[in-house]
């Protein structure tokens, strides 16, 4: 336990105490990164809940979301006339996804509707940048993009607006849950959906519901990802970084998502920072696969998952 | 279904002693009390009912029987042998077999290849043999079809030998998953609501199969059962269950009688 | 009418275990493998052993390993890319470190080596399942790459970072390098691919087979029969990685010649995926079919507009296979979940009973 400490612990505490200002740029910038993950995560968790299919597409449906908001505006649409055909078209992608491949695939094993999720994301992939072209497209949307001088940290006034707007985001998900009666009816068909059809839930209708907020929130997740590194290809594949942090967090909890986002964000860049050069570098790309593979042996079910009775 | 060693057939159970003591077995999930200081004995060759209403807590005695679930307090005493924890693979090994309340048959398997499954404890050449499907690998797994056969024979299911579980009618499922707990050669079998949601005539085939089963290969049987008739018809005994504590043991004629089975568990009497 | 089982009888089990029961189907099988052997090294050009052929095999070959773990054992993976490169770069090492130790020993050794790493990337596998298990899978198809990429100790230092498979010789013959001709590479790859698939078969239809489709189907019911889970799924992932060991090693060896990670990244699993998904899960035949579908399928896409007389930008096209990749998996697990090899399957059932439909 000592050697685990030395190892993993005091250097973290020792670059705090050293490098006090330093060591804050890090775990803010870790942050922003920890709120895209948290966001891409959060639309997992919603589809998970409502309809028990993991929907590997989320980080797809991001890249495609982007990818159109960056083609409209780029057709000369002003960007909330973008934004808003955008909103359209990820409802029109949720209906059309249970109208055509969901719907077929009820009572399914849970691994074939993943695997379907799998050609989703690549029909996704093929079908936005056959639309509009697969350069690095530079997405605008009018942010100031100024540093700002926090407590001798320098912050981006973006990542501070995005990170705001996320939080903003996340708090009319829980309202939307909590207190409106499609979000009841929500939480009625995760819980159970026997159950919830029984008592005359429309089952169909939700499930296009869950999908088209997940649209949205990937559109969010998107916008904010786009505006800062460009919208590209490989927001699809920064998008998997979701997985660990739903391994973390739990399938089945927004709370989850998010705090699991922010730990792998910030983790996965303080490992960077403090391990990173002793081995090669670029360890962000495995870092959070496999800080989740070794939290998988300590808590299956997650940080806020519940437990898995198994019964025969 | 072993040939070679024919059991007692007509010994009276009785008489013979216990292959299986559980001793004041609790368990518990979370505050929620299944099974409440149950203790009783399963003799070698009889056909032991376990009774009660719903929630009794009686499936939840089998998986602590099988080593599924693992008892809060109390000890289980099998051929002799007080255990300590054990994994379900190592009761299978230790010649316990059982069939499922909601059946859990390998769907996608035939019936053939499901039947051979309940043979693997007894199946021994590694997978380098297996790999070259030669010599002794081969031998095995031709002795062990040919006893998968018998089985098969014995349950009168030859035709749907090559037919995917998951296309048979539930009945049918049924007899396959008796099948594979049978093809183990068990000593101790477990059965887990044999005849639920059958008609009469399947219900008959099952009350038959069981009967033989226990006459012919000497098989303890210990089975949970909802349907009265057939309970107090073919077993030996009978334990009841009710809220996770034992409330009767013994003949059927006995526990029929018994005031406190016929409050708790059949609620008004009908006369 | 030449297709009948009538008047063949089975008098054993022996009999009616062969993998092959029906007399037709055997003769069929072994025309296909003495025309694959004899006719196709003197028929086929260059580019259709080169740029057709091998790669498909060798695909076939990893797509054999990932439908034993996926398609048998139940286990998904998108770590198959990853288990290939540990192929690859074992082969590299050994026989850059043993330049005198014989080829196919090189390929079998790299094998066993990428088995070893599925196994410790298999250990998860005991307390996950499903989905959570393809995310730890994901750990290893991540981690091993960026290994392979910055720990120069694997491809021996070199400024480029590119691994390049060195000629080797058997029994007189050159089998890889540049030296090496399409025709020999082909056969060699054919052997390996070949044998693979017979000892696939052997395991899927042994004791091994049966554990590992009854952890799939049901878990705890297998365990409560006495499998032993842990050592089961361990096996599966051991075998399964070996597959793709050897695949990766071939890729290498008999098809780029010399590569980078990229050559092994997470689309290659993916593609791996596809394979089995569409050839069908848990059939051996369906790794065979499904691989040579999704290699073939880029190659008629890349030639069908200029049959028409229509020309395409690359990336387009590029754009459009991915499209159409995913649209086929979703329609196969929607409408033949067994994919092609239970379509071949139907088909020989109608070839049976042919002219008579009932």
């Amino acid at each position: 336990m000592e050697f685990l400490e030395s190892v993993t612990i005091t250097p973290f505490v020792q670059i705090a105490a050293d490098f006090p200002v330093f060591f804050g740029e890090v775990v803010f910038n870790g942050l922003l990164t920890g709120v895209l993950y948290s966001l891409v995560a959060l639309g997992f968790v919603l589809i998970f809940k409502a309809s028990g299919v993991f929907n590997f597409a989320q980080g797809a449906m991001v890249l495609f979301a982007a990818l159109t908001l960056v083609g409209l505006i780029e057709l000369g649409l002003p960007v909330w006339l973008g934004f808003i055909i955008t909103v359209g078209a990820m409802v029109a992608l949720a209906y059309l996804v249970e109208l055509l491949v969901l719907r077929h695939l009820i009572n399914q094993p849970d691994i074939i509707l993943f695997m379907s999720t799998i050609g989703l994301t690549f029909f996704l992939e093929g079908f936005g940048e056959t639309l509009w072209g697969s350069n690095v497209k530079k997405l605008d949307i009018g942010v100031p993009d100024v540093p700002l001088d926090i407590a001798g940290m320098l912050v981006n006034s973006f990542d501070l607006i995005a990170a705001l707007a996320c939080a903003l985001l996340v708090a009319g998900l829980a309202f939307f849950f909590q207190y409106t009666p499609t979000g009841r009816a929500l939480r009625a068909v995760a819980d159970d959906h026997q159950a919830a059809l029984a008592v005359g839930i429309p089952l169909k209708k939700i499930w296009i519901i869950v999908w088209s907020v997940a649209g949205i929130v990937a559109l969010v997740a998107g916008i904010v990802w786009g505006a800062k590194s460009g919208v590209q290809f490989s927001l699809s594949l920064i998008a998997l970084k979701a997985l660990p942090v739903l391994i973390l967090g739990g399938f089945t909890s927004v709370p989850g998502a998010i705090v699991g986002g922010l730990i792998i964000g910030v983790g996965e860049k303080i490992a960077e920072v403090y391990w990173g050069p002793a081995v090669g570098g670029a360890i962000e790309n495995w870092f959070a696969y496999v800080l989740a593979l070794a939290f998988l042996f300590v808590r299956p079910q997650g940080l806020f998952g519940e437990r898995i009775i198994e019964r025969v | 279904m072993n040939q070679a060693a024919p059991a007692d057939t007509d010994a009276d159970p009785a008489a013979s002693g216990p292959i299986l003591n559980l001793n004041r077995i609790s368990l518990a999930f979370g505050g929620v009390t299944v099974l409440d200081d149950v203790s009783f004995d399963i003799r070698e060759g009889e056909i032991r009912a376990i009774i009660g209403p719903n929630g009794a807590g009686k499936s939840s005695m089998l998986n602590v029987i099988n080593g599924f679930y693992h008892p809060d307090d109390g000890t289980i005493t099998y051929k002799g042998e007080t255990r300590a924890r054990m994994r379900p693979d190592q009761a299978a090994r230790q010649g316990i077999a059982r069939t499922f309340q909601n059946i859990a048959l390998f769907r996608g398997m035939s019936t053939l290849d499901n039947i051979m499954t309940g043979r693997n404890t007894m199946m021994r050449r590694n997978f380098l043999w297996q790999a070259l499907y030669l010599g002794p690998a081969r031998r095995e797994e031709l002795e062990h079809r040919a006893h998968v056969e018998r089985v098969i024979e014995f349950l009168e299911i030859e035709a749907i030998r090559r037919v995917p579980v998951g296309r048979l009618p539930y009945g049918l499922q049924k007899r396959v998953e008796l099948g594979r707990a049978l093809a183990a050669e068990p000593d101790l079998l477990l059965l887990d609501e044999p005849m639920a949601g059958m008609n009469a005539e399947e219900k008959e085939d099952m009350c038959r199969f069981v009967l033989d089963v226990n006459d012919e290969f000497g098989t303890t049987i210990a089975l949970i059962e909802h349907d009265m008739g057939v309970v107090m018809d073919i077993s030996d005994r009978v334990v009841v269950l009710d809220y996770g504590r034992l409330i009767a043991d013994g003949s059927p004629d006995e526990v029929r009688g018994n005031e406190e089975v016929i409050n708790a568990y059949l609620g008004v009497v009908h006369d | 009418m030449l297709y009948r089982e009538t008047g063949q009888f089975k008098t054993s089990y022996a009999a009616d275990q062969a993998i092959f029961p029906i007399f037709q189907d055997r003769i069929f099988l072994f025309a296909l493998i003495a025309f694959a052997y004899l006719a196709v090294p003197l028929l086929a050009s260059e580019y259709m052993l080169q740029a057709v052929l091998i790669p498909m095999m060798i695909f076939s070959i990893a797509a054999l390993g990932l439908n034993i773990l996926t398609g048998y054992a139940g286990q998904l993976s998108l770590g198959t890319g990853a288990f290939m490169a540990m192929g690859a770069y074992s082969a590299y090492k050994l026989t850059t470190g043993f330049p005198e130790l014989n080829i196919i020993v090189v390929f079998v050794l790299s094998g066993v080596a990428a088995a070893l790493v599925g196994i410790v990337f298999g250990l998860p596998s005991l307390r996950i399942k499903g989905f959570y298990l393809a995310v730890a899978t994901l750990a290893a198809q991540f981690f091993l790459v960026w290994m392979f990429n910055r720990v120069p100790w694997w491809y021996n230092y070199h400024s480029s970072g590119t691994i390049t498979a060195p000629p080797r010789e058997f029994a007189g013959i050159m089998l890889t390098g540049p030296t090496a001709t399409a025709e020999t590479r082909y056969l060699l790859v054919l052997s390996f691919c070949i044998v693979g698939g017979l000892i696939a078969k052997n395991l899927v239809r042994s004791r091994i087979g049966r554990h590992w489709m009854a952890i799939r189907d049901m878990d705890i019911a297998a365990e409560i029969i006495g499998i032993r889970l842990l050592p089961n799924k361990l096996l599966a992932f051991a075998i399964s990685s070996f597959y793709c060991g050897v695949a990766g090693a071939l890729l290498l060896f008999s098809y780029l010649g010399s590569a980078e990670t990229e050559a092994f990244d997470i689309f290659v699993s993916f593609d791996v995926l596809f394979m089995i998904i569409i050839g069908g899960l848990g059939s051996i035949l369906g790794a065979y079919l499904g691989a040579a579908f999704i290699w073939l399928l880029p190659i008629f896409l890349t030639n069908a507009p200029q049959l028409v007389g229509l020309s395409m930008p690359v990336d387009l096209q590029k754009h459009l296979e991915v499209m159409i990749f995913g649209s086929l998996i979703i329609v196969f697990l929607i409408f033949e979940p067994a994919g092609l090899a239970r379509l071949w399957q139907i088909g020989k059932e109608k070839l049976r009973r042919w002219p008579f439909p009932y």
